[in-house]
């Protein structure tokens, strides 16, 4: 099929072009942060020829242009380097990340979208009600709490004193035990998913309030379709199409936004190896982290874009002409 | 800048005695253990110890950290010798050794069927190796240049090693208690191990835990336990937490002061006050005015309550010192009167210095506690006289490039870990410029001494020397507090080096 293929074609030259600029980005900014790459490596009592030689280990004593060099020339070859730090390859190390950061950001979506969708629908429909402003209210409320605090908040209730959970960590076997695996992420994936849905239910709100207005939905109304089945069949499908691209957002924010919730749980994620990354400025790790993350954003993009052309033909239609 | 030790240069006879006292400590110990053993506690539980350090690597030449020396010295790695829990040095890997007279040769006598947990045999090239990786060009240890006195390493058979100095070095053993015995055949020490320990490296998750199993070959007394796991935690409430529901046994180092009310007052927890060899300081760079004068460093030192400071930051746990040696020093004296609290003599000495109408300065804080609180606590009490200070907060990276190695500051906060860490002020160049010639003479002394009378005499000479000098502000003396659960006991106390000896700690059944 022509049309899609163009279209794909298209959305691959953006992604390249967004890697290269984001990679660039990234280089510089990294640099800019005072500190020394080598410095992670010495300790008190280290004399200066240790430092010279931690320097030349890590090339931290090469001019920024030479480093730059280096940087993208490895990034060409797909080869996102050795940690200067812990000298483990940069790759494998992000996939054993994303075991525990996926898994995370997909269930707390997951359970954020069923707790939204319903919620910013009764919020619209029933908006005069006690109970739609009351989800208002509460929404805001979410959105305002940050997220670290709701995470202290739920390890005090169900961790600390209830025990139902626990309080942090990841369980030393990993997914071979999936049990413990899988408790030792609901109480993460929780607070991400209260937070991530205080918004989603204001964008399902007023995106099913702004379908409550239409015409077409008067429409079928007036054709004598009962309410329900109208605002289902016609209502949901058109609200769907912006809060598909909200989703795309928040799902990606929220992969990054991981690294703040990882740190209240002690979680081995892909957000603690780039906290940590930045703190022992480990560039190969800090680049390999945000590089990978950066590809996972674009594709979430790139599929919030996909499933938006599939719901609405006038966006599929559109794609086909010549490109903007 | 050598370590610098005390007993380990005495004579053969005392050794033996030592060695057999240790023996009989050894079977005494085995006795109990032998009588616990059915009813008491589990040998093949798994302790689960939480930690917030941990290592970078697995490799102590490669900057892995201080956390290494935590999880592996002992554990996974056996040295020649190593620094007990008491502070005293004892033979592991060294069956024996003898010293020449001009005290320049030392031939050590290797610990038979020792197996490293590939199976190999130890043998004299070994440790040959294993030194050699300390003292190389790439070595990143901070102990290498305690290690320059060694000229030259010869193993004339598989169970002898001959050390050749070129000058006198009487805390030669205790340094090489630093120094790891690896099979020389290893690679990728980065993420692997082997070593002689009573335990073996099981996994590693990066970020999350260290698992240890026991070693089924080991040539020492066999662990009460069968399963060591490090977790390692970034933030201390989350690791509290992991202790308060039980996904953790014991707190190997408990820095969060506010935290331990809710220990103490459980039954379910010992809380354990053993000794550290932390300080916190503030160090100015002596090389820049004014505290290349002697009178402002001393009038600082006075016009500072260090007393309510370490109440402030530590309620009733931690120890006030005067000087950068601990009372686990030998070389320890009580110096905290020197230079006491006296906000009236302080003034005086600033006038006498020509700064009576004060003056300003920065402190470069690192970013983490305690450093910022004491900064804070620092610029009120110094307005008293007058001195008015600027807090320029920067990360603990930073702080290498600007600090330690461009001397690039006025004053600086730093807690120092090292054990025997006085011999820092024997060294000008060090990054507070400390440059007293007496001081540096006293410390080389000290190193050449045939005896540990004479480098304790020495040692305690220029430990009182600096301290008259004010050559820094000691704050205080960090408590080191364990904290486990009430059913596992027989860990370390005292957290010397920051190493945590796993193979005595037993959980009850």
């Amino acid at each position: 099929m022509p049309t899609i293929l163009s279209y794909l074609l298209r959305r691959l030259a953006i992604l390249l072009v967004s890697i290269v600029i984001a990679a660039a980005v990234l280089f510089v900014l990294l640099r800019l942060l005072p500190g020394d790459p080598a410095n992670a490596l010495v300790s008190v009592g280290a004399d200066p020829e240790q430092i010279e030689a931690a320097r030349r280990q890590v090339g931290s004593d090469l001019s920024l242009s030479q480093q730059f060099v280096r940087f993208v020339s490895s990034l060409a070859r797909f080869d996102l380097g050795t940690s200067f730090v812990s000298h483990a390859p940069v790759l494998p190390e992000i996939g054993k990340r994303l075991a525990i950061t996926v898994p995370l950001t997909l269930m707390a979506f997951g359970l954020a979208i069923a707790i939204a969708l319903p919620l910013g629908i009764i919020a619209a429909v029933r908006a005069n009600r006690w109970y739609g402003s009351l989800i208002s209210v509460v929404s805001q409320l979410g959105i305002a709490v940050p997220v670290f605090w709701i995470g202290i908040l739920l390890v005090t209730v169900f961790a600390v004193n209830l025990r139902l959970f626990p309080s942090g960590g990841f369980p030393p076997r990993g997914w071979a035990r999936p049990d413990a695996a899988f408790t030792a992420l609901v109480l993460p994936v929780i607070t991400i998913a209260i937070v991530m849905s205080a918004s989603l239910i204001r964008y399902v709100r007023s995106a099913t309030q702004d379908v409550l207005g239409s015409d077409y939905l008067r429409t079928a109304r007036a054709l004598g379709a009962r309410f329900p089945e109208a605002l289902i069949r016609h209502g949901i499908r058109n609200a769907s199409v912006p809060v598909i691209s909200i989703i795309g957002i928040e799902l990606a924010s929220t992969l990054l936004g991981a690294v703040v919730v990882e740190r209240v749980f002690s979680l081995p994620g892909l957000g603690s190896m780039l906290l940590l990354g930045i703190e022992q400025r480990d560039y190969p790790n800090v680049q390999g982290v945000l590089f990978i993350s950066t590809l996972l954003v674009l594709l979430v993009g790139f599929l919030a874009d996909l499933a938006q052309r599939l719901i609405d033909p006038r966006l599929r239609d559109r794609s086909g002409g010549a490109s903007r | 800048m050598s370590g610098l030790t005390t007993r380990t240069g005495s004579t053969l006879e005392s050794r033996q005695m030592r060695a057999r006292t240790a023996l009989a400590a050894i079977l005494i110990g085995a006795l109990a253990a032998g009588s616990a053993l059915a009813a008491d506690f589990d040998a093949d539980a798994t302790i689960n110890i939480g930690s917030l350090y941990e290592p970078q690597n697995l490799d102590n030449t490669a900057g892995a950290g201080q956390g290494i020396n935590e999880a592996f010295n002992n554990n996974v790695y056996e040295g020649l010798f190593r620094l007990a829990d008491s502070g005293e040095v004892e033979p592991v890997l060294a069956k024996d050794f003898k010293v020449s007279d001009d005290g320049l040769t030392y031939t050590f006598t290797l610990q038979p069927s020792v197996k490293f947990h590939s199976g190999e045999p130890l043998t004299s090239k070994d440790v040959k190796f294993s030194i050699e990786r300390v003292t190389s060009a790439e070595s990143k240890s901070s102990r290498k240049n305690s290690l320059k006195p060694i000229a030259g390493i010869e193993t004339p058979d598989d169970a002898t090693v001959v050390i050749k100095l070129s000058s006198r070095s009487i805390s030669l053993p205790y340094n090489l208690s630093y120094v790891w015995i690896i099979n020389d055949t290893a690679t990728n020490l980065t993420a692997t191990e082997d070593g002689t320990g009573p335990y073996e490296l099981a996994d590693w998750r990066r970020g999350s835990s260290l698992a240890l199993t026991r070693f089924d070959g080991y040539w020492g007394q066999k662990p009460s336990n069968g399963d060591v796991v490090f977790q390692y935690f970034t933030e201390a409430t989350a690791l509290n937490n992991a202790l308060l529901t039980g996904s953790v046994d014991i707190i190997t180092s408990v820095q969060s002061p506010d935290s331990l009310a809710q220990f103490k007052d459980n039954a379910d927890f010992t809380v354990a006050e053993g000794k550290s060899t932390t300080k916190l300081l503030l160090a100015y760079n002596d090389r820049v005015a004014p505290f290349d004068n002697v009178k402002v460093r001393k009038a600082l030192a006075r016009a500072v309550d260090d007393a309510k400071l370490l109440k402030a930051v530590w309620g009733d746990y931690g120890t006030l010192i005067g000087s950068m040696v601990p009372p686990t020093d030998p070389w320890f004296i009580d110096l905290t009167k020197t230079d006491g609290y006296d906000v009236e003599s302080a003034k005086a000495l600033l006038k006498e210095a020509g700064y009576q109408d004060g003056f300003s300065f920065t402190i470069d804080t690192p970013n983490y506690d305690p450093h910022p609180i004491a900064a804070q606590f620092l610029q009120g009490e110094l307005a008293k006289i007058g001195v008015k200070v600027n807090i320029n907060v920067i990360t603990a990276n930073e702080w290498y490039s600007k600090v330690y190695k461009a001397h690039d500051f006025q004053a600086t906060l730093q807690e120092h870990v090292n054990h025997r860490d006085i011999v820092f002020y024997g060294n000008p160049d060090f990054y507070w410029g400390y440059n007293n010639p007496k001081v540096v003479d006293l410390i080389k002394q000290a190193e050449a001494s045939t005896t540990t009378d004479d480098q304790t005499t020495k040692l305690k000479e220029a430990n009182t020397i600096i301290a008259e000098d004010a050559a820094s502000n000691w704050l205080y003396l960090y408590p080191q507090i364990v904290v486990s659960a009430k059913s596992v006991t027989g860990y370390p106390l005292n957290g010397l080096n920051a190493q945590f000896f796993a193979g005595g700690i037993k959980k009850a059944d």
